[in-house]
């Protein structure tokens, strides 16, 4: 599966990216780049700048200094929805699934850009509103049907099993066809099964050109999917390469095991 | 084929309104459910704004006063004829609402609930004190809606009492119907996104701010209508129609019937406005009993009353 890097044009790149909380540098200076269809994951030990990164590129806080690009253009520190509209999708790592909805209402959920119109039109009820939806829905549907859940479109997204809601967060988050999709431990909390659908799911989307960017605990998840690791320590990014590679780096293993051991 | 619950909804709606009155032991009561279709569909307002999207409004009786001073101005100042004078007011607040809730709704958390009870309390202010205008606490008279009249011209005579029971039923279907249309719409899935995970509804592309801001003014305009409708049956209005307890009132009875339901918010609308005619045995103890209710409510039912039934009822017939 960890194929060699290939060549060619990076779809998504991260330069120089840092952010200081009061004297703290959370993460400093971390660079690379992400290619259609590539699995990089950037790993690192708890505390590590992983979740700060993430937020960051993610536009959930606005990067300190450094550069953030998609498809060629400056998108640092733009808003979420911004985001959303230039092709950036993600899932998080404590759930963040809309509760008081259906499953399958869940995955229409990420279809808001292409079903949004105008709002009177909705209040209204007229019938270009009620074909925007039914587009939606009728996507939607296939996208649960991808991650397996099709069954349970009906159903009330609370009531869904751990493994399921992960599942479904990865659905909503394809509705927005993205170009990158960031994925926020996606494994955490599921069982080996879980872990495994998960799996197959992340190679099945990455298969269809999509760049995936990867935070994940479970290191054997990651030697398993990942084209490219990219290693986090104190905020500062101290190994970059292939599984092979980064699991034999003494820095990464320092890192990991503490630095008496190297 | 299965009805649909919108569907099933105004089924309920039409269903009451029209054969409510043949229950009626006096006609007081024609009264009586003109005023329950009023504050309903201010509630109604409410349950968009907070119900869907999950936003606090501590103001929303200032959109009801701008509404109800619309029909005693308009007509008097401007020669804006009534119907239209509620049109205008509905214009007003909408844009009113915009220009508020524009700042505020960029920020998160309660900031929305703080500055719309500033602003409820300013446009109560105004009304009491601009007396050369309003005529301060007295309250001032309002045109006739004209419209009773025009019907005993094609030969419907209804007493006014059956006038406003039956036009006030029907604005408030059409109310609920916006509402229910609302619900299942994209609009709707995105207002509703955004009361379960900010966070979540940013990512797949909700422009947040923008979307509270459509809830905001939609509410308001919700209120003004209802203020519109008080003053015009009234033939009167006075300030309280703007006052803080009001505000309180609306939000009160959402959050009584079940503040994500629109069924819900006119069962909520419909206790809150009879329990003070019932209440008046209790007469100096209403209010204490009325926080009483909500307290047992809150405890106990806190999806409010309807949904709570109505879930207790499934649950049992699984």
């Amino acid at each position: 599966m960890s194929a060699k890097r290939e060549k060619g044009e990076s779809l998504f790149a991260v330069e120089g990216l840092g952010i200081q909380f009061g004297g703290l540098k959370a993460v400093d200076n971390v660079s690379f780049a992400v290619k259609p269809g590539e699995i990089v994951s950037v790993i690192g030990p708890n505390g590590a700048g992983k979740t700060t990164l993430f937020n960051m590129i993610s536009g959930v806080y606005h990067p300190g200094y450094g550069r953030v690009s998609l498809n060629g253009e400056d998108v640092t520190g733009l808003a979420p929805n911004r985001l959303a509209q230039r092709g950036m999708s993600r899932t998080f790592q404590n759930l963040q699934i809309f509760q008081s909805m259906s499953v399958l209402e869940n995955a229409i959920s990420g279809y808001h850009l292409q079903e949004r119109g105008p709002v009177l039109s909705d209040l209204l009820g007229l019938p270009s509103s009620r074909r925007r939806a039914e587009t939606a829905k009728a996507e939607a549907f296939e996208q649960l049907r991808r991650v397996g859940l099709a069954d349970a479109a009906d159903r009330e997204a609370g009531s869904l099993s751990y493994g399921a809601l992960k599942r479904l967060e990865i659905a909503r988050a394809l509705g927005l066809k993205p170009k990158i999709l960031l994925l926020d431990e996606p494994a955490a909390g599921c069982n080996a099964v879980e872990t495994e659908e998960i799996d197959h799911l992340i190679a099945e989307v990455a298969g269809s050109a999509v760049a995936i960017l990867l935070v994940e605990h479970d290191m054997k998840m990651v030697m398993r999917i990942s084209n490219h690791i990219v290693v986090l320590d104190h905020g500062e990014k101290i190994a970059e390469g292939d599984p092979a590679s980064v699991s034999r780096n003494p820095a990464v293993i320092a890192a990991y095991l503490g630095a008496e051991a190297a | 084929m299965k009805l649909s619950a919108k569907h099933a909804t105004l089924i309920v709606l039409v269903a009451l309104v029209a054969l409510a009155p043949l229950v009626f032991p006096s006609n007081f009561f024609y009264r009586v459910g003109a005023l329950i279709f009023v504050n309903s569909i201010a509630v109604i307002g409410v349950v968009i704004l907070t119900g869907y999207a999950g936003q606090v409004s501590l103001g929303q009786a200032g959109f009801a006063g701008i509404g109800g001073y619309a029909c005693a101005l308009a007509p008097a100042h401007l020669g804006v004829p009534p119907a239209l004078s509620v049109v205008l007011g509905a214009v007003i607040s909408g844009l009113l609402a915009f220009l508020v809730g524009r700042p505020i709704l960029r920020l998160k958390g309660y900031y929305l609930g703080v500055a719309t009870l500033g602003f409820g309390i300013l446009v109560s202010m105004v009304l009491n004190n601009e007396r050369e205008l309003t005529r301060g606490p007295d309250g001032i008279e309002v045109a006739d809606l004209g419209l009773r009249g025009l019907l005993k011209d094609v030969g419907l005579d209804l007493s006014n009492g059956q006038f406003w029971y039956f036009f006030c039923g029907l604005c408030m279907i059409v109310g609920a119907w916006l509402a229910l249309n609302i619900h299942n719409s994209p609009t709707g899935r995105s207002l509703r996104a955004l009361h379960d995970s900010e966070v979540a509804a940013g990512t797949v592309g909700i422009d947040v701010a923008r979307v509270k801001l459509q809830a905001f003014v939609i509410s308001a305009v919700y209120a003004s209508v209802s203020g519109s409708l008080l003053a015009l049956q009234n033939k009167f209005i006075t300030p309280d129609v703007a006052g803080f307890m009001h505000s309180i009132e609306m939000v009160t009875m959402a959050v009584l019937g079940g503040a994500n339901s629109v069924l819900g918010a006119i069962f909520g609308a419909a206790i809150l406005t009879l329990l003070p005619q019932v209440l008046t045995v209790f007469a100096d103890y209403e209010q204490m009993v009325l926080g009483l209710i909500m307290i047992v409510v809150m405890i106990f039912l806190p999806r409010g009353l309807l949904p709570s039934i109505a879930r207790k009822l499934r649950r049992t017939g699984e």
